[in-house]
């Protein structure tokens, strides 16, 4: 049989309380109360039982005493015993009766055998009539030798009111327990609300465009969380950031060619008065269009570097023949500007990272190097170890860079006003920062005095130094 | 050769239709993916050029799926708008034979599909010797020679050359060059290449009456017999 399937829903129990803080302070309630509890009965059942053991025990203890009385005294003896002890029983709790055979009555206190007391294995607890009042009692009987019947037994009248009083006091205690719980339970609900409260304040003012907000640190376990969110927002605010760059960047430096571009293109179409002239027009227009989808894709490159997802590609990778591969495809180029490209290598360990990305990144350095260089000088690049990172260095004789420049460097679009003769477009120093970002490593720049060094220091994976070599 | 070409921007097929069959090559068209896919897999083409967005459900890759599935091998070159990596990554594991993106230079996209159509056609038999005009290359002992001349080469101007002889008669671009001989996949924005090919050209051509290898204006390079 199908079962309707609203039906299967409704039948799920669903806990009904939904505020979080509620819930809390709810366990953390019914878990004192509870455990309070338990620890009460435990008092209770512990106390009455030993009470109760502590009669049975005397009773038995008597019992016996008397049964060996009986022995060597005879039935006068337990008489004497039975009557003596009754006189001595200060506390007026002791219950004797001692019966014949037949039934008559020798000793004891007790008015008569109970109907109740009808085997002799175990304790009976009964209420009797005691002279004027009535009182519980515990009694035991015993057959002795000769077929007389003897009932051993006490008065636990004091016992039941020590157990009331007892009773009483633990009830009062595990209420005022219980409102503690409450009270603590409330206290609790309230440094959740207010440590959710912060949170929430926090992110909902980010959520209406305050990027600048943090999540206050206090001290205490709420800490991790909000570090983590501050983490989180330090994130979004600098991704944020990266998108008005971008967008700014668009609208100034993307303009600049797209411009350019169309005032070729109008101008020959008005005034071109050859084919050849329209053509040469058209070629350099195409010219401008190619370096603005260049410029188009680094910008898309270095945002989606700068996001932090591109890790697909990441593999553990050798250093040495890295760089040698690159050093061999731009020595021509070096060379073709009658500049030296010397390769240095010190024993270093691999990294993790994306092989075309370094190269790419490495490949920018280089070529900032060979344009910004005076001919006759040497290009070094240069990888070692510094503590756990492995360091690539690339560095020139050029005229380098001021410190506010080299402060700018990474920016995107940003040009020391010394290259403005070069070509260019600013972006392979943001690409070099986007992808050593990637690899958890950063770049520093630093003048030589003259000339510019530009080290990437990438974190390296343990193990062993690989070799070391170098080309001059 | 015999070209599919499945694009769905009309501007794009049609610029790309005239270069093709100007060069001389026969080319289908196709708008979208299930035209293509039909043509793809009932017609016998030396290759195609499929974009990889494409509307009505088939996209590019997808065609290009179905066609290995059915172990068909014809060379194929995926057009596309993302230049993402991985992007390219996928392409060519999707069993993709190169990959152009959008925007691109009609040169460069008329290089590579040339390259392809040879590739389909003379990678059967391995060669050990190669030869255009006067020059020898023999690849088993890696020694070249011109009109019986030794010429020495570093082993990166081996494969630099090999490359173009491989392709002679045909336009290769400098990006080719760089993922080709170099293996590199990004842009080395400075002329990097051009260093390369011109100390190629000091010793393969310049001591001799004619030159092998020519520039090609806004395209690339081309080895030449004439
Ligand atoms: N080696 C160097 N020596 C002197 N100045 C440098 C050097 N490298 C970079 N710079 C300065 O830093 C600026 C930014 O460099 P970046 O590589 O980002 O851009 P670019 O080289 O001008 O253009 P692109 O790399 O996009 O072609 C350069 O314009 C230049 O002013
Ligand atoms: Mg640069």
């Amino acid at each position: 049989m199908r079962v309707p399937q609203f039906l299967v829903k409704s039948f799920k129990p669903r806990w009904p309380v939904r505020s979080a803080g509620l819930n809390f302070a709810l366990a953390y309630g019914s878990v004192f109360v509870l455990s309070a509890g338990l620890f009460l009965s435990f008092i209770w059942w512990n106390t009455t039982g030993q009470i109760e053991r502590r009669v049975e025990v005397a009773v038995q203890v008597d019992a016996h005493d008397l049964a060996q009385r009986a022995q060597r005294g005879g039935m006068a003896g337990l008489v004497r015993a039975i009557q003596d002890r009754l006189d001595h029983n200060v506390e007026d709790d002791a219950l004797y009766l001692l019966v014949g055979p037949t039934g008559r009555r020798y000793a004891g206190n007790l008015p008569g055998w109970p109907t109740a007391v009808s085997g002799t294995d175990h304790f009976y607890e009964l209420a009797i009539q005691r002279d004027s009042f009535r009182t519980r009692a515990k009694m035991h009987a015993y057959i002795l030798p000769g077929g007389c019947g003897l009932i051993v037994g006490r008065d636990i009248h004091g016992r039941e009111l020590v157990r009331h009083v007892l009773m009483d006091t633990l009830i009062w205690a595990w209420i005022m327990v219980s409102l503690l719980a409450a009270g603590g339970a409330l206290v609790m609900r309230g440094i959740f609300r207010q440590v959710v409260g912060s949170i929430a304040r926090t992110t909902a003012a980010v959520a209406r465009g305050d990027l600048s907000r943090r999540m206050p640190l206090t001290g205490n376990e709420t800490d991790s969380i909000s570090q983590t969110v501050n983490e989180m927002l330090e994130r979004i605010d600098r991704l944020m950031d990266g998108v008005r760059q971008v967008s700014n960047a668009i609208a100034h430096d993307l303009r600049t060619p797209i411009t350019r571009a169309r005032a070729r293109l109008e101008e020959a179409s008005v005034t071109a008065t050859s084919e050849q002239a329209l053509r040469s027009a058209v070629d350099r227009a195409v010219v401008d269009l190619d370096h603005v989808t260049s410029i188009f894709e680094a910008l898309l490159r270095i945002a989606q570097l700068e996001a932090g997802t591109r890790r697909a590609a990441f593999t553990d990778l050798e250093v040495p023949p890295l760089l040698e591969g690159l050093a061999e495809l731009y020595e021509a180029s070096a060379e073709e500007a009658s500049l030296r490209l010397k390769l240095r290598v010190d024993a270093v360990r691999p990294v993790h990272g994306d092989r075309h990305l370094l190269q790419q990144a490495l490949a920018n350095l280089l070529d900032n190097a060979i344009k910004f260089a005076p001919s006759g000088t040497d290009v070094v690049m240069h990888a070692g170890m510094v503590g756990n990172d492995v360091f690539i260095a690339v560095m020139d004789a050029g005229p380098g860079m001021s410190p506010d420049d080299m402060a700018r460097a990474s920016e995107r679009f940003f040009r020391a006003e010394a290259a403005r003769h070069t070509p260019g477009s600013g972006l392979g120093l943001s690409l070099v920062q986007a992808v050593v970002a990637l690899h958890n490593g950063r770049m520093v720049l630093q003048d030589r005095k003259p000339g510019l060094g530009v080290t990437l220091y990438i974190p390296s994976l343990g193990g062993e130094l690989v070799r070391e070599g170098s080309i001059v | 050769m015999r070209i599919l070409l499945v694009e769905d921007d009309v501007t794009v097929r049609a610029f790309v239709l005239k270069g093709l069959r100007e060069a001389g090559h026969v080319v289908d068209e196709a708008d979208n993916g299930k035209d293509g896919l039909f043509l793809a897999v009932s017609e016998s083409y030396d290759v195609l050029i499929l974009d990889r967005m494409l509307p009505g459900g088939i996209d590019g890759v997808r065609i290009l799926e179905t066609l290995r599935v059915q172990n068909n091998a014809t060379p194929v070159l995926l057009l596309s708008a993302l230049a993402d990596v991985d992007d390219r990554v996928a392409g060519l594991k999707a069993g993709g034979d190169d990959y152009v993106t959008k925007p691109f230079a009609f040169s460069e996209l008329m290089a590579r599909v040339e390259a392809l159509g040879r590739r389909g056609r003379s990678e059967v038999v391995p060669q050990t010797r190669l030869t255009v005009a006067d020059l020898e290359m023999d690849l088993l002992a890696r020694t070249v020679k011109r009109g019986g001349e030794k010429i020495d080469l570093q082993p990166r101007e081996f494969r630099l050359l090999e490359f173009l002889v491989r392709h002679a008669g045909q336009v290769v671009t400098r990006t080719m060059l760089l993922e080709r001989v170099w293996d590199y996949h990004f842009d080395p924005q400075t002329n990097v290449i051009d260093v390369h090919v011109s100390r190629l050209r000091q010793k393969v051509d310049k001591p001799f009456d004619h030159a092998l290898i020519h520039t090609i204006r806004n395209a690339g390079y081309i080895l030449r017999a004439d």
